[in-house]
């Protein structure tokens, strides 16, 4: 099999790298968005306990 | 008890951390070997062509859908009975993974259908019903942030999340109780899974990957609510975060 003939998929490429690139989408916010905000409140609260004590 | 001894914030936030990259780096690794089993091990099927391909994201997606509001519902009725707040931490951090697994199954699954059914949609009964499931993770969020009083917030979603499991016996046996476009289980069977190895194993290695996905997101997510609900207390100042 050749890299061409892989990506083609039978010629249903675009059904099958479609539903694989969604899914990285998917995946990829569900880690991104609460990772971002995680981040972010750890930095606002070690602030804030610097500040005070 | 040791479980209520963990079930509190204090001793869950460190907890959750040190398990968190112990899951991802499982995660990260069964992903490539599921994607390498799927992509390029597993053969195309003989009715199918390569579309079957769609399946090791569309079938473990569908799954997790219903894995993950099962886990709500277990926790809402453990939550309603011994009051332990953690349940609640864990069901609003649960649902809208729950319903991106949901919706990742339905938009896969049209692409599955489109080629070979020749429809993107029908209002077919386990179709519809995997639909009425992202409506109810849907409703479950927006009646969370409706709602002002935590307590209360957590109460009426825990008891709407209990409803709502009604529908997981709905989806299941859609395909057997109505005459569905879509096919029956072949692998979720009482006399065994009747697919080729070849295909079951890839399947299965997503499914692990999916639902090692599930729990690393799901308590990245609580500690990051633990954080805003514990923000300024004693403890998160004397462990630091």
């Amino acid at each position: 099999m050749n890299w061409a003939e892989f990506f083609n998929m039978g010629g249903y490429a675009f059904h099958v790298w479609s539903s694989y690139l969604i899914a990285t989408i998917i995946l990829g916010l569900n880690v991104w968005l609460p990772l971002r905000k995680f981040r972010a409140q750890q930095k606002k609260i070690r602030r804030t306990n610097e500040t005070t004590s | 008890m040791i479980f209520q001894k963990y079930a509190a914030a204090k001793y869950f936030y460190p907890l959750a951390g040190k398990c968190l990259p112990w899951f991802t780096w499982l995660c990260v690794l069964t992903l490539a070997a599921g994607l390498y089993l799927g992509l390029f091990v597993a053969p195309p099927d003989y009715q199918q062509g390569e579309t079957v391909r769609i399946m090791f994201i569309h079938v473990p997606a569908a799954w997790m859908s219903m894995f993950i509001y099962a886990s709500m519902a277990g926790a809402a009725a453990i939550g309603l009975v011994w009051k332990i707040k953690l349940t609640d931490t864990f069901i609003s951090s649960a649902a809208p993974i729950g319903a991106s697994f949901t919706l990742l199954a339905l938009v896969t699954g049209s692409l599955w259908g489109k080629p070979m059914w020749g429809t993107w949609w029908v209002w077919d009964a386990r179709l519809t019903s995997e639909l009425i499931l992202l409506f109810l993770y849907l409703g479950f969020m927006s009646l969370q942030s409706a709602i002002d009083d935590p307590r209360r917030a957590a109460r009426a979603g825990a008891i709407l999340v209990l409803v709502g499991v009604i529908n997981l016996p709905v989806i299941h046996y859609s395909v057997e109780w109505w005459n569905t476009l879509h096919q029956p289980a072949s692998v979720a069977r009482i006399d065994g899974p009747r697919i080729h190895s070849s295909i079951l194993i890839p399947l299965l290695v997503m499914m692990a990957a999916f639902k090692l996905f599930f729990v690393s997101v799901v308590l990245l997510r609580m500690r990051s609510e633990i954080l805003e609900n514990e923000a300024g207390s004693h403890w998160l100042k004397e462990q630091g975060v």
